[in-house]
């Protein structure tokens, strides 16, 4: 078997003396597309932070395609091909949405010159539908516009990874429905993905395989069907209605 | 950027003729101008461009004066002296920067504000090579007065020209959009590939060098120099102010608010002898309360407009 795109192996982070992420050891194949759940303050958004290196994870052995990254710098991670979002949107508030996207395609994407990121991040806005608002500062977007200025500025990047967190997150149906539209298609690239959701619905469309984080540990790593039967996951997740329902549903 | 050039070689042709249609004094302020024009361009690629709130400018600025001096009263010529003041300030903002800008926000601002004072201290006490509190006189060279003026207004310009050439390039560069993203979202600059460190670090580095070279030069002008007025805070405060008068982090905010400051300095003491830095304080205060991003941020066409109405 080839080796993992990305490996963690008992990958950890601890807050003086609490430890938010403990012992966590994962591998992603290239082109999968994993799904990360687990209630408020499991460690999720802590985790995705470590890989990336913003801070840098306590415990070090991160492996990204073979090569050990835990104690590189954000911006070099970021130039190998990892990409992520951020849960509360973290734009360039002042510049445009295109220059915004630029910074991407700049100092990561592998852009040679200010003309040739212009270009690549003009394909970006197309790609994610923000074209017609390339000129607006990014401070002056909806939330739902956010998010995609999130995806698209993590796009210009080219990454091979790309870490989703909370993309969903304070977006109504249709936003919804247009964000899983547009991850489908980053899929279709083939961009291998983990993605942080809190809405089942979503993940249960996505990803054939679930992953969960409770307290800061993983308790388990399965197929989709499998994870969300698993009483561990059940009792500290998702609840015995869920269950039910979900029981009811699909035999 | 090629229309910046445009304008700053304009702004030559039209400054180059100066010295020969004015007296000593007019010339003076013009010198003074400039000098001042091109420490606040200096303040820019740090303050303006990342948005990191240096007070260091007068450490810069004093340690170029030093370095130059030194080195004109050991034997070199002007030139050389300024030269080296350049290099100095560049090796010392080089070292100072990778330490400090480790720091950020308030905590970075003190920690560039302590510098100048250290510096200060440690000339004072090192008499043997630095004259001490006594300071240091240039050696006397025969000049006509007006040639000097000439002479110095020329190089102060030359000053200004690098910092603003400078100035255009970075604005222009990759580096100079690096600067703007650490401005706004350090973290999220990091995380889109920026090698935040080191664009901050030449940031730093350009900002010194600068600063030293205009110290280097204000040596040969004012021929004789002192601890105490070399390393002035004014020289790392006055900077921020036109700055901020003119618009921050854009390329010719800082021309227009040094302008607009020795000006506004000018017109306030002529008409208020006893209460002019006062009055000066409150003008500041008030353009910067109700025209946060200077100056340069008027919309001139928009204005006829409403006046002619």
């Amino acid at each position: 078997m080839s080796a993992a795109l990305l490996e963690l192996d008992r990958v950890g982070r601890t807050f003086g003396g609490v430890r938010a992420v403990h012992d966590v050891s994962l591998k992603i194949q290239e082109g999968e597309i994993v799904g990360l759940i687990g209630p408020n303050g499991a460690g999720k958004t802590t985790l995705i932070n470590a890989i990336t290196g913003v801070p840098p994870p306590t415990s070090r052995r991160l492996r990204y395609r073979g090569t050990a990254i835990g104690h590189k710098k954000p911006n070099h991670i970021a130039a190998l091909g990892l990409a992520r979002t951020f849960q509360v949107v973290q734009p360039f508030p002042d510049m445009t949405v295109l220059e915004n996207v630029m910074a991407g395609s700049l100092f990561a994407g592998g852009s040679a010159s200010m003309a040739d990121a212009r270009d690549a991040a003009r394909e970006q806005l197309e790609f994610t539908g923000l074209a017609p608002l390339a000129d607006r500062p990014a401070s002056k977007l909806t939330l739902a516009n956010r998010k995609r200025l999130e995806l698209a500025k993590s796009l210009a990047m080219r990454p091979k990874l790309l870490l989703l967190d909370e993309v969903n997150a304070g977006l109504n149906s249709a936003e919804v429905n247009q964000a899983l539209e547009l991850i489908g298609k980053i899929r279709a690239r083939g961009i291998t993905i983990l993605i942080i959701e809190h809405l089942l619905k979503v993940v249960l469309t996505l990803c054939p395989r679930i992953v969960v984080l409770h307290h800061g540990e993983l308790i388990a790593d399965d197929a989709a069907n499998d994870v969300v039967r698993d009483p561990k996951v059940i009792e500290a997740y998702l609840g015995s209605k869920f269950a039910e329902r979900y029981g009811a549903r699909h035999g | 950027m090629r229309r910046n050039f445009l304008i700053l070689l304009i702004g030559l042709i039209v400054l180059a003729p100066v010295p020969f249609l004015t007296d000593t004094y007019v010339l003076r302020l013009g010198t003074t101008a400039l000098m001042y024009v091109s420490l606040s361009l200096a303040w820019n690629m740090i303050g303006g461009f990342a948005g990191y709130p240096s007070f260091g400018m007068a450490a810069f600025f004093g340690l170029g004066a030093y370095a130059s001096g030194i080195l004109q009263v050991n034997g070199f010529a002007g030139p050389v002296g300024w030269i080296g003041a350049g290099l100095v300030g560049l090796a010392f903002a080089l070292a100072l920067g990778a330490v400090v800008l480790r720091l950020r926000g308030h905590a970075f601002a003190i920690a560039t504000l302590v510098v100048a004072e250290v510096l200060k201290e440690i000339t004072n006490a090192w008499n043997s090579l630095t004259g001490g509190g006594m300071g240091l006189n240039m050696p006397y060279q025969k000049m006509d007065p007006i040639a000097g003026a000439r002479i110095y207004f020329y190089a102060m310009l030359a000053c200004a020209t690098i910092s603003l050439a400078a100035t255009i390039l970075v604005a222009g560069s990759k580096l100079g959009f690096a600067l703007r993203t650490i401005k706004q979202n350090e973290d999220a600059a990091s995380m889109v590939g920026v090698n935040t460190t080191t664009a901050k670090v030449i940031a730093f580095a350009l900002s010194g060098a600068l600063g030293a070279l205009v110290g280097g030069v204000y040596t040969s002008w004012i021929n004789f120099i002192e601890p105490a007025d070399v390393y002035d805070p004014l020289f790392s405060i006055k900077p921020i102010v036109m700055v901020l008068l003119g618009g921050s982090g854009t390329v010719f905010g800082p021309v227009l608010g040094a302008a607009a400051f020795l000006l506004l300095d000018e017109i306030v003491w002529r008409n208020f002898l006893e209460t002019h830095t006062g009055i000066l304080g409150l003008v500041i205060v008030l353009l910067i309360l109700f025209l946060p991003k200077g100056l340069g941020s008027l919309s001139w066409p928009r204005l006829l407009q409403r006046s002619a109405r």
